[in-house]
């Protein structure tokens, strides 16, 4: 069979595959592809329309479409190869991909391989919601590919479950196309997307958002007729009694994202199970040598600007990679977190590797104000940051310089604690 | 007028309670001057960027999405979907085109996102 040979193969073209392409290529490698399972370049970016994209990377706010497009034309410009309509059925820690298309099935070689295959939504299936199984019951990501896409509406009378960012933009997507929203239920106290989609997306459009609400039961023989939603207890268990009916054709679910990392386990490489994705270093590698990943396949990400960031140091390692400059000097040190800050990522680093300022990302699990975050190594800390409002919905970007971490060893914890409790000597 | 807004200059989201006179409001709960300059904005001259899709013949997808290429005045946010409801495109088009033009007078225009 035909084997085709690369320096770096991208899994994935979305914003995370196509920045790291180009990196890679803008730092010398000729040979570099992209393999895309969809008909064109941008992943997720061409069905988000809306806007906010790109204040860090562009300095303007651009839609989605407008942000890919950027990058898609970065990607012609440099020549890279794009596979597209095309899936990767397999891929080993040798760097052997094999890939199907409408021509037949291709194996390719890679020196360097780069992870971008994304995150996908949790279903139905997931959260177990009883009742029957009649249709309108979609993901808001599937609910907005029709809409933005296929041009297709979903359906007329819609309560939107969980209050993710997607399923708020969606909430006011169906607004602006006539539709009419009941409402937002969310079985947490507090909204899980960005505070600006709460104000933005619902308040704006008077669209109710249910806080501490669940939906206990959808109800419907060929289509959704209506749901039930009930209160929740600080549990987040239902409260009898609080039952009411709400008619309705549609059910929309934003109720999380899962990194897509099959591929990675064929692979061979380590996922950590806090963030669903590959342990990554300072450099993006895996935990197999010269297979590198980035983007939400990692973890999660709210802004795709920091997807950029983190991409383009997996594309500029990869080459650096194939090259053969990678260093592999020193012994890992490695984070450890603390006090409801639920992971970080790099998960570790070598000393010798780092660039000048390292850039932490973190989550927490529930809302917190005023807090320090607190980095430490045996027994002394070794940076301090403020942070006024931190929220699950938003991810926590800390950049520590490189000289922070000279002498660390071993595992540097990073804990999160409230102000007043530190009594603030420092 | 609303007594309550979310300010979202910033990932804050201070809680700006608005009191005195439309033409004079009074404004607190919020932790930095940013969020006086929003919340006068938003009482006086509340202004959206409005995101949709309009059809197009010939392209890879039977629609291409479109925005207000500033943010218009609040009030026309309906009327502006169905400006757009109606307008019809073929392919190709680029990134930036002009759809509609100086819609009600406001000097915005509507633009294509992508190329198609």
């Amino acid at each position: 069979m035909e084997k085709s040979e690369y320096d770096v193969v991208v899994i994935g073209g979305g914003p995370a595959g196509l920045a790291a392409a180009v990196e890679a290529r803008e730092n010398g490698i000729s040979r570099v592809l992209i393999i895309e399972r969809d008909v064109e370049p941008g992943g997720i970016l061409q069905q988000c329309i809306h806007n906010g994209f790109g204040l860090f990377e562009f300095s303007e706010e651009l839609t989605g479409p407008e942000y890919a497009q950027k990058f898609i034309n970065m990607a012609r410009k440099d020549e890279i190869e794009i596979m597209l309509d095309t899936i990767v059925t397999s891929i080993n820690s040798s760097k052997e991909i094999t890939v199907m298309n409408t021509e037949g099935k291709k194996e390719i070689l890679a020196k360097s391989v780069i992870l971008a295959m994304g995150c996908r939504e949790r279903t139905r299936g997931a959260i177990s919601i009883p009742g029957e199984r009649p249709a309108g019951v979609f993901t808001a990501g599937t609910a907005q590919r029709y809409i933005n896409i296929e041009g297709y509406m979903v359906g007329k009378k819609v309560v939107i479950l969980g209050s993710g960012d997607i399923g708020m933009i969606m909430a006011r997507r169906i607004v602006l196309e006539g539709g009419e929203v009941k409402a937002v239920v969310a079985r947490s106290s507090f909204p899980k997307g960005l505070t600006r989609n709460v104000v933005q997306c619902l308040d704006h459009y008077d669209i109710p958002l249910l806080l501490s609400h669940n939906i206990v039961e959808i109800k419907g023989k060929e289509r959704v007729e209506s749901v039930v939603i009930a209160e929740t207890d600080m549990k987040k268990q239902v409260i009898p009694g609080t039952e009411k009916e709400y008619e309705c054709d549609t059910v929309l679910l934003s109720v999380g994202l899962i990194p897509e990392n099959e591929l990675s386990k064929q692979a061979g490489i380590e996922l950590d199970r806090k963030t669903g994705g590959p342990v990554v270093n300072e450099s993006m590698e895996t935990s197999v040598e010269g297979i590198f990943a980035c983007g939400n396949v990692v973890h999660v990400h709210d802004l795709v600007d920091f997807v950029t960031a983190e991409s383009r140091r997996a594309g500029k390692n990869a080459a650096s990679y194939v090259r053969g400059e990678f260093k592999r000097n020193g012994d890992y040190v490695t984070f450890s977190t603390s006090g409801g800050l639920t992971y970080a990522v790099p998960h570790k680093f070598r000393y010798s590797n780092l660039p000048d300022k390292l850039d932490i990302f973190m989550r927490v699990d529930m809302v917190y104000n005023d807090s320090l975050i607190i980095l430490e190594n045996r027994g002394k800390e070794i940076a301090r940051f403020r942070e006024r409002h931190l929220t699950p919905g938003e991810m926590i970007k800390i950049t520590v310089k490189k000289e922070m971490f000279e002498k660390t060893e071993g595992v540097i914890n990073i804990n999160l604690v409230s102000e007043k409790e530190s009594g603030n000597e420092k | 007028m609303k007594n309550e807004l979310i300010c979202i200059v910033c990932p804050m989201g201070c809680r700006l309670k608005i009191e005195g006179t439309p033409e004079d409001p009074v404004i607190s709960g919020n932790k930095c001057k940013r969020g006086i300059v929003y919340a006068k904005e938003e009482l006086t001259n509340p202004t959206r960027m409005i995101c949709s899709t309009v059809k197009i013949k010939g392209g890879i997808h039977k629609v291409v999405p479109v925005k207000t290429d500033r943010a218009i005045p609040e009030k026309y946010k309906f009327e502006v979907m169905k400006l757009i409801n109606r307008v019809e495109l073929t392919s190709p088009v680029k990134m930036g085109d002009i759809v509609l033009e100086n819609i009600f007078d406001t000097g915005v225009n509507i633009v294509v996102t992508r190329n198609m």
